[in-house]
């Protein structure tokens, strides 16, 4: 009997060890980059160009770059992802093609980002001449987001009730006006949401843009969706992979300036989803 | 019989307004958009049925992709084996297409990528378990509110970050432990990367634990099982199969991870299971030929697109067992 007990207290104090491990690396994580990355942080950081003095180096073309992709990706990303929520949701009959076509972007999600960068590089900078653009970069993303935006679009419009849909169907609305007047009102805090943080995924992603043949030193800022670019995570990255010491201290600071990026967008998505949350149903 | 049919109709989604009445009269009301010409001109049932072809092609651009991926994987690998036999790519034990004299043998690509990822979910695995049994079974409401967001934030962090930390943070430390160990080895991203995955496994794994119907775990506390026996004994092994799942997902994660290696691995194919020399992983090869600035048809541009195929069929595979073992799960108690 009093073997069991202390079994049962034995384990939870281990299995609690275990997430404060994994809770303590993402802390040190954290502490151990800012530690080395905010005092090289300044204004400088932010408006300079790459630059072969540690020094003198700064993020502002790939910061530029970062903001041009992930507004190209959510362009393309966008409307197609939640056009294919609202046709799976709503449309869809229930036969084999829609059964491929939900269990194909199941996958899709699963696919190692690089392999959306081979893609990318064959179709969008070989076949469709866009060259290593920004709108090439962006059209990869978007490729990438996509099935989670997919996913995340369809509960937001699984979530509205039928009877929203019923009531606007008993008026005389058809379903179209019923979807956009009716159903997407409603699930738009929830795509929204869920848009932002793949958007906040493909600000992370270097690897396909890497494979796509993205720059590594970019010293004018992109003027086109035609010119060439980089983007953070490449730039990072880049810096990492130097010996001196210099580079190491940007990269840390250039890692600080990604993780406030993302921790702002998902603080919006997050806030979104409290905001809309408890307003209707 | 009438009401019936004109109700049937309006479901249908055909409007009972007359059709050719535009929204707006003429006179007065304020003029109406463009839309709006436009989508009156159009008889509704027209503009419905494009409607309905737009959103068609939306949902099936998911189909293309995957048609993309694979025809250019296919397309590209068939050049490849045109230069290159096939014999020697599943048979030499080198790999240096980018060498004088070249090689073109998978399995170190193969054996880097199998190390890494054998030491991550070794990593994941275990405390992924741990986490799911406790944060469905032992944790109070509170705790697990903490807890999991706290998890999940895990998974939100971009690789490149993981990447530094492995090279800077997680190497010098195990070299103070390990003295002969290298710079770069498979070792440091390897349990990086482990972390990193730890959320996917200890999510799914909980999600088939808490599909674990209630009725099992009473008749388990009737028969006067304690809590840690219920667990283990009777939630662990009827969530088996999620667990299973959540174990194949993470290995197909591990396998298509790409910056953490490529940062933090070293570049240099080789034919070890020894997790303290520098390695290449089939992602981190992809990486560095893109870098190089390969032209455009050659063998070197070929081989990247025959990795890629190596990648893509495993990690397909994986996600396809995974999908059907979750699926099967779920039939089975809900």
């Amino acid at each position: 009997m009093k073997k069991a007990h202390w079994r049962e207290w034995a384990f939870q104090v281990v299995a609690l060890m275990a997430m404060v491990f994994t809770i303590g690396v993402l802390i040190t994580l954290i502490v151990d980059v800012c530690i080395d990355g905010i005092p090289r942080l300044g204004w400088q950081f932010l408006t300079s160009f790459p630059s072969r003095k540690p020094a003198e180096a700064g993020i502002l073309a790939a910061l530029v770059g970062s903001a041009g992709v992930v507004a190209l990706t959510a362009l393309f990303a966008f409307p197609l992802g939640v056009g294919a929520a609202i046709y799976l949701e709503e449309y869809a009959p229930k036969n084999w093609l829609s059964q491929i076509i939900e269990v194909n972007i199941a996958n899709l999600a699963g696919v190692p980002s690089i392999i959306y960068g081979l893609l990318g590089l064959e179709i969008f900078v070989r076949a469709m001449r866009m060259e290593r653009s920004l709108l090439a970069g962006g059209a990869t993303m978007a490729l990438l987001v996509l099935p989670m935006i997919i996913i995340s679009s369809r509960e937001a419009i699984r979530a509205v009730p039928p009877s929203i849909r019923e009531a606007s169907y008993a008026l005389g609305a058809t379903r179209w006006k019923t979807i956009r007047h009716q159903v997407l009102p409603l699930a738009l805090p929830g795509i929204l949401t869920g848009t932002i943080l793949a958007l906040s995924r493909a600000i992370g992603e270097a690897a396909p843009l890497i494979t796509i043949g993205a720059l590594t030193y970019v010293a004018f800022l992109p003027d086109s969706p035609l010119s060439p670019f980089t983007a953070l995570p490449i730039q990072i990255f880049n810096w990492t992979s130097r010996p001196q010491k210099g580079f190491l201290t940007d990269a840390a600071a250039g890692i600080v300036v990604l993780l406030i990026v993302l921790l702002c967008m998902n603080a919006i998505a997050i806030w979104l989803r409290n905001r809309y949350q408890r307003k209707h149903y | 019989m009438k009401p019936y049919s004109a109700r049937a109709s309006s479901v249908e989604g055909v409007s009972t307004r007359p059709a050719g009445r535009p929204a707006r009269s003429k006179k007065g009301g304020p003029p109406a958009g463009t839309s709006d010409i436009i989508r009156h001109r159009l008889h509704p049932r027209i503009w419905e049925k494009v409607i309905h072809t737009l959103l068609f092609l939306c949902a099936s651009l998911s189909i293309f992709t995957t048609a993309g991926i694979i025809y250019v994987l296919i397309f590209e690998t068939v050049g490849f084996f045109r230069e290159v036999s096939p014999l020697k790519f599943f048979f030499d034990t080198q790999w240096t297409p980018l060498f004088a004299e070249k090689h073109f043998g998978i399995w170190p690509l193969v054996c880097g990528t199998f190390l890494t990822s054998i030491i991550a979910m070794l990593v994941a695995m275990p405390i992924g378990i741990l986490s799911a049994v406790y944060l469905s079974e032992y944790s109070p409401e509170r705790v697990r509110r903490v807890l999991k967001p706290a998890l999940e934030v895990l998974a939100g962090i971009p690789t490149v970050v993981y990447g530094y930390f492995a090279l800077l943070f997680i190497t010098p430390l195990l070299q103070k432990l390990i003295p002969p160990m290298s710079g770069f080895n498979a070792l440091s991203p390897g349990i990086v990367m482990g972390v990193m995955i730890l959320p996917i496994v200890s999510s799914l794994s909980e999600d088939a634990m808490y599909a674990v119907p209630q009725s099992l775990r009473e008749g388990a506390y009737a028969l006067g099982a304690r809590k840690l026996h219920v667990s283990f004994l009777v939630v662990v092994p009827a969530a088996l199969s999620g667990i299973t799942a959540a174990f194949l997902l993470g290995v197909s994660r591990a396998i298509g991870e790409t910056m953490i290696v490529a940062i933090a691995a070293g570049q240099q194919p080789r034919f070890t299971l020894n997790p303290l020399v520098p390695i290449e992983t089939m992602t981190a090869y992809i990486v560095q030929v893109s870098l190089g600035d390969t032209p455009h048809g050659t063998l070197e541009y070929h081989t990247i697109f025959v990795v890629g195929m190596m990648l893509f069929v495993s990690t397909f595979a994986l996600n396809i067992i995974s999908h059907w073992l979750r699926r099967r799960y779920r039939e089975a108690y809900v």
